[in-house]
């Protein structure tokens, strides 16, 4: 299953070309760039791993590009996005999010149902990745393990 | 070869009724080039050699980019280069206009120069050096990279310093990011000879080694005068004869510095002229005064009394 988070997830996955355009964007507007990753897709996982500090000082997106690459060559087999912060006054916020790589495999995410007194349902997701520890969620990164 | 056979193609194809054609001029007048070339001129005295260099990369890269809309093969050029010449003699101020020139001729992407020195470069650990200098080639990306003293990155009576993986990181990037960025090395002439003797590398990687001329003492008077007009001051006709005077003292000393030292001397008859009014404050300052630098601002130099 597909996912999809973020700017653009109905969108084919964007390429090098259109991720340069949009980072510029950001760049053009003063926001500050960061590339981050995770093997937990989870919608409401919010703290995704760093990589490498957030960029406050470039004017070309070669520059993240470049940071892009690295971290898609460290980590092939997970989900990467960029995103844009804005930090004037009345946003200190977020501005733009969107993947930039994803695992080749996406097992999806499944539905638990909870019933209740009542016979009232509780529903939550459960990603099928994350029933794996970390690192050996994704087809590739298996290797690493032992 | 695939370059090769269009041509030919293209040859056979347009000959002899509709060969394309292009205007160059309009490049040229689109570039803004015309405009910069000049302000060169009128703010940057002599330079003859350097500016001649400048006028050569600018007229490759506008023809680069008529052969482009017409289809042939146009392999962007290598514009690494070089910069030698004394202290003073307009390397920085140089590099800093080439970032305008090259974008406008839309050789690089972005009008801006990120000036480093090895400090900014080379690590102090093991491991320290690489993200470093990957974070200043980051920030150069799309731009102009200018490297002042550039030999200083190379230490050869230490083996294991650190400025050789900046060295290496550099050669890399210079070779397969040609497109992003455009590197120069500044540095004394001597001295950066013995940097490319033992890195030939490097040296094959700079197209153009574009050398500085010391300056004439007519040239220094030159600068002298844009330099105060530049600060908003004016040299009285005797303080002019006194700065003739000067630089020709001045240019025989030790640690003479062109046309910083023409800077340096102008920051210091300002103080002896702000004193000289500052002294004389109970009458009335008219706006000449505070404009002009007289003669004994800068006659009251050590320069005449050495
Ligand atoms: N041809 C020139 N016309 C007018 N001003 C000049 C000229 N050359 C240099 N200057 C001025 O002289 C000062 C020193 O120039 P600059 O810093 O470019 O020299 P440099 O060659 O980089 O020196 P160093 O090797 O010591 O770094 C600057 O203030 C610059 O504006
Ligand atoms: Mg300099």
């Amino acid at each position: 299953m597909r996912l999809t988070q973020g700017q653009f997830s109905f969108l084919p996955d964007l390429t090098d070309e259109e991720i340069t355009k949009q980072v510029q964007y950001a760049l053009d507007q003063g926001w500050a760039v960061a590339v981050e990753f995770t093997d937990d897709p989870h919608p409401r996982n919010s703290y995704w791993t760093m990589w490498g500090n957030p960029m406050f000082d470039l004017r070309d997106a070669k520059g993240v590009m470049m940071e892009i690459d690295a971290c898609r060559a460290a980590h092939p087999d997970q989900y990467v996005k960029v995103l844009a912060f804005d930090s004037s006054h009345g946003f200190e916020t977020v501005r733009m999010a969107f993947l930039i790589n994803r695992p080749a495999e996406e097992p999806g995410f499944e539905l638990l149902r909870a019933e209740g007194p009542g016979r009232r349902i509780g529903y939550t997701v459960r990603s099928y990745a994350t029933g794996r520890p970390p690192g050996e969620r994704y087809g590739g990164e298996t290797r690493h393990g032992t | 070869m695939s370059g090769t056979t269009g041509l030919l193609d293209q040859e056979t194809r347009d000959r002899p009724s509709d060969t394309p054609s292009v205007d160059l001029d309009a490049l040229y007048r689109e570039s803004g080039i015309g405009g910069m070339l000049a302000g060169m001129d009128r703010e940057l005295v002599g330079l003859k050699p350097v500016k001649t260099r400048i006028r050569e990369i600018a007229a490759l890269l506008l023809v680069e980019r008529a052969r482009r809309s017409i289809g042939l093969r146009a392999e962007p050029p290598s514009l690494h280069m070089c910069f030698t010449g004394n202290p003073g003699t307009g390397k920085t101020s140089v590099a800093r206009r080439m970032a305008g020139l090259l974008h406008g001729l839309g050789y690089i992407r972005r009008d801006h120069v990120v000036s480093v020195t090895r400090d900014d470069l080379v690590g102090q650990y093991i491991g320290h050096t690489a993200p470093k200098t990957k974070e200043v080639l980051k920030r150069a990306m799309g731009g102009v990279l200018f490297i002042d003293e550039a030999y200083y990155l190379y230490r050869p009576e230490n083996e294991r310093d650190y400025g050789q993986e900046a060295i290496e990181i550099l050669l890399q990037v210079m070779e397969d990011n040609r497109d992003d960025l455009v590197v120069i090395l500044a540095g004394y002439r001597d001295r950066m000879e013995v940097f490319f003797r033992s890195n030939p590398g490097m040296a094959s990687r700079i197209a153009h080694h574009v050398d500085f001329p010391d300056y004439e003492a007519e040239e220094l008077l030159d600068i002298a005068r844009l330099m105060t007009a530049g600060m908003q001051y004016r040299l009285a006709p005797e303080a002019e004869r006194a700065m003739a005077d000067y630089i020709l003292r001045r240019m025989a000393q030790p640690r003479f510095a062109n046309a910083r030292s023409i800077r340096n001397a102008l920051d210091r008859a300002r103080l002896r002229q702000a004193n000289r009014l500052f002294e004389a404050r109970g009458n009335a300052i008219a706006a000449a005064d505070l404009l002009t630098i007289a003669e004994e601002d800068i006659r009251r130099s050590r320069v005449f009394t050495q």
